[in-house]
């Protein structure tokens, strides 16, 4: 999207929200604090997606790898009794879920798109073979106040009074943002994705950034979904993700493959849920709850068809590198 | 339009250029899959083996509940049907260099529409069973239409709008099951059943929709090889600038591509509800679109191969809930064996195993988001 139209458009939520806040206070901070929440693990699989085809791999895998991260960081977590310990299992599975996709597309060269469905086939079956009842946390999620800054109006208690995976989603976008336009890293990754040819030609090893690559992002898919299963619904589910992860690759188009643009765009499909789910908990609208399931998703395709041909991924996405 | 290379759409069915080699020799289209199967039930019988049972046992009741008896085999045709259908759907599409992961949702609303059409409406059969055939077939097109479009005019990818459009499709039928479709005076989020007149018969003990569904696969693979239209399909999808410049017209080839993989998700569907099931039931089709994909790389690509491919799919899936019930394994092992199944077929692991190619061309069929 062009830079002009999406100044206006966050101009424009942000006198809304102001208005709204000096209307209704309270109804206000929940709507915005549940708009959040919902752009969690959105953000967080987002910044998988761009990672991933900033190196020129398309991982279309996400919701499998979010799911098989969130079945093990539960699981992990209620067996060893102890949250962080399970959210690194969370973690651990996303890497290796990671290096599995990086395997496939990288280093065997296979069909990427492939590779992503396989992941979603297989982490649904094993989760679901593997699934079992009558687990439950030791402990819910405590939440941060961070001091000061949560007393000021309407941005504290949205922004500066949450989980631990909140704060880490909002400072990864912003930091992959800084590491991919600001660090020698971000270069290589770029011009692996754009053009893995010259990459090759000065020196950078393009099938091992783009394994590296692959395999850490896998890592912040694990995130999403530790907190999926962790702090936001604190138990596991079959089919829990409820395809967030492919929300997340739109958003990720949607953002222009940057991780500041996608932040913006999770926060805002975050924002269109938050508001659905308040108009309708008030009975201002009376939409039967499966047009409310589909808002996501139809959402996504309008803004597909009118942000495509403004947008342009990196060059070399979906193409395995091929030494002349 | 970007272009595709041509070396990296091979897929072994079609050699654009004659003097290359052929990445997939005959025997390797036949013995690849072959291995790739049974490296997966392998690899599946550990995860049964874990579980505390022998695997051979589990196997052995899995594939005898299906095969042993007339009513297994009935039942195999039954599940193989809506699979050689979707099978199909996703060959049409990878044929023309589209990923229609949407199949899931098509079939969905191919069976609504195809179920509504059944109770609808009183005509006599000769009448009312085509109709109602065509009715599901029509509206599993549409809705692969709304990708199709977006593909070809506003070059959105197909692979994120049908899988949004899957999303979509599931939310949309269990409302209309559940509220305009709803059969009265009934508590279930489920349609009437549709009239005599709009079921498929059976001949003998054999299904119609499953002979329906073996003749639809003999017209692709004459269509795909032999018209002029299926070679426009073959054209795109190998290398669209080429086709460009023989002035075959690219958009409207993609989306009719794409119409067609819906219509034939959608029969999918139609004939599952007018054969099987009797109505719409949402719960009732979970999954079959994903099996597609299995199903058409097992073939690879290829529209008369897909018929074996769905009847192993279909055994497994027939047999699943006797495993269950006489072993206590959990039937999704049949969905991590097909995963596996589909690992093995797509990546390069058994045809080095085998035929130690050091650098097989791998079969690519993605060429990125948006303008692609």
């Amino acid at each position: 999207m062009r830079a002009r139209y999406a100044y206006t458009l966050t101009i424009a939520i942000l006198a809304g929200i102001v208005v709204a806040f000096v209307f209704d206070e309270n109804r206000t901070v929940s709507v915005l604090s549940f708009s959040l929440r919902y752009a969690v693990p959105l953000i967080l699989a987002a910044m998988v997606g761009i990672i991933c085809e900033r190196s020129g791999i398309i991982n279309i895998g996400i919701e499998g790898q979010m799911l098989m991260s969130a079945f093990a960081g539960f699981f992990g977590a209620a067996i060893t009794g102890n949250l962080i310990l399970g959210t690194m299992i969370g973690v651990g599975t996303g890497m290796i879920m990671g290096a599995f996709l990086a395997t496939g597309a990288v280093t065997w060269k296979m069909d990427q798109i492939i590779a992503g469905v396989i992941i979603n086939i297989i982490a649904t079956g094993l989760t679901s073979f593997f699934y079992s009842q009558g687990y439950v946390l030791p402990a819910i999620t405590p939440k941060l106040r961070i001091p000061v800054l949560a007393d000021i109006p309407l941005v504290g208690p949205v922004l500066f009074d949450n989980g631990l995976f909140t704060y880490a989603a909002l400072l990864t976008a912003v930091l992959l943002w800084v590491l991919l336009f600001k660090t020698i890293w971000g270069l290589r990754t770029r011009s692996v994705g754009e053009k893995p040819g010259s990459a090759d030609t000065s020196g950078i090893n393009v099938q091992r950034t783009r394994f590296w690559n692959v395999t850490l992002a896998g890592g912040l898919a694990g995130l999403a979904g530790a907190y999926l299963s962790i702090e936001a619904a604190s138990t596991f589910e079959r089919g829990l993700t409820a395809g967030r992860g492919f929300t997340a690759l739109a958003i990720m188009i949607f953002g222009a493959w940057n991780p500041i643009g996608a932040l913006g765009a999770a926060l805002f499909f975050g924002l269109a849920n938050g508001l659905a789910s308040q108009l309708q908990a008030d009975e201002v609208i009376d939409i039967p709850q499966q047009f409310i399931n589909m808002l996501p998703y139809i959402l996504t395709i309008v803004l597909l068809a009118i942000v495509s041909g403004r947008v342009k991924p990196p060059a070399a996405v979906g193409k395995p590198y091929e030494k002349e | 339009m970007s272009v595709t290379d041509p070396a990296q759409t091979d897929l072994g069915y079609t050699d654009p250029n004659p003097r290359r080699e052929t990445p997939w020799s005959r025997s390797q289209v036949i013995v690849t899959p072959v291995v790739s199967v049974l490296l997966a039930l392998t690899v599946g019988g550990l995860l049964i083996l874990i579980q505390g049972v022998n695997p051979l046992t589990a196997y052995w009741v899995l594939f005898s509940s299906a095969l042993g008896d007339v009513d297994g085999l009935v039942t195999v045709m039954e599940k193989s049907t809506p699979l050689i259908l979707t099978g199909l759907a996703f060959t049409v599409g990878l044929r023309t260099g589209l990923f229609n992961i949407g199949a899931q949702g098509q079939l969905l609303v191919g069976a609504i529409g195809a179920a509504w059409a059944g109770y609808n409406f009183q005509m006599p059969a000769i009448i009312h069973l085509p109709f109602a055939i065509a009715f599901g077939i029509l509206c599993g097109a549409a809705w692969a239409s709304i990708a199709g479009v977006l593909r070809a005019y506003r070059s959105v990818s197909e692979v994120i709008t049908t899988i949004m459009l899957n999303a979509v499709a599931i939310a949309l039928v269990d409302y209309l099951a559940s509220k305009p479709l709803q059969e009265p005076d009934q508590p279930l989020t489920r349609t009437p059943p549709v009239a005599d007149t709009a079921a498929l018969p059976e001949f003998g003990v054999i299904p119609s929709g499953f002979v329906i569904a073996l003749f639809v696969s003999l017209f692709f693979g004459w269509f795909l090889a032999r018209t002029t239209q299926g070679f426009r399909f073959n054209t795109v999808g190998l290398n669209p600038s080429a086709a460009n410049y023989a002035g075959i017209g690219v958009k409207k080839t993609i989306f009719l591509a794409m119409a067609v993989s819906g219509a034939l998700a959608g029969m999918g569907g139609a004939v599952e509800t007018l054969g099987i099931t009797g109505r719409f039931e949402p719960t009732f089709n979970a999954g079959l679109g994903f099996d597609g994909i299995t199903i058409a790389l097992l073939a690879r690509a290829n529209p008369i191969a897909t018929i074996p491919a769905a009847l192993l799919v279909g055994t497994m899936r027939a047999g699943a809930a006797s495993l269950q019930f006489q072993t206590g394994i959990e039937p999704e092992v049949v969905d991590v064996i097909l995963a596996l199944t589909l690992l093995f077929v797509a990546a390069p692991i058994v045809g080095r195993m085998l035929f130690r190619k050091r650098a097989m061309k791998q079969a690519s069929f993605s060429s990125g988001w948006g303008g692609a």
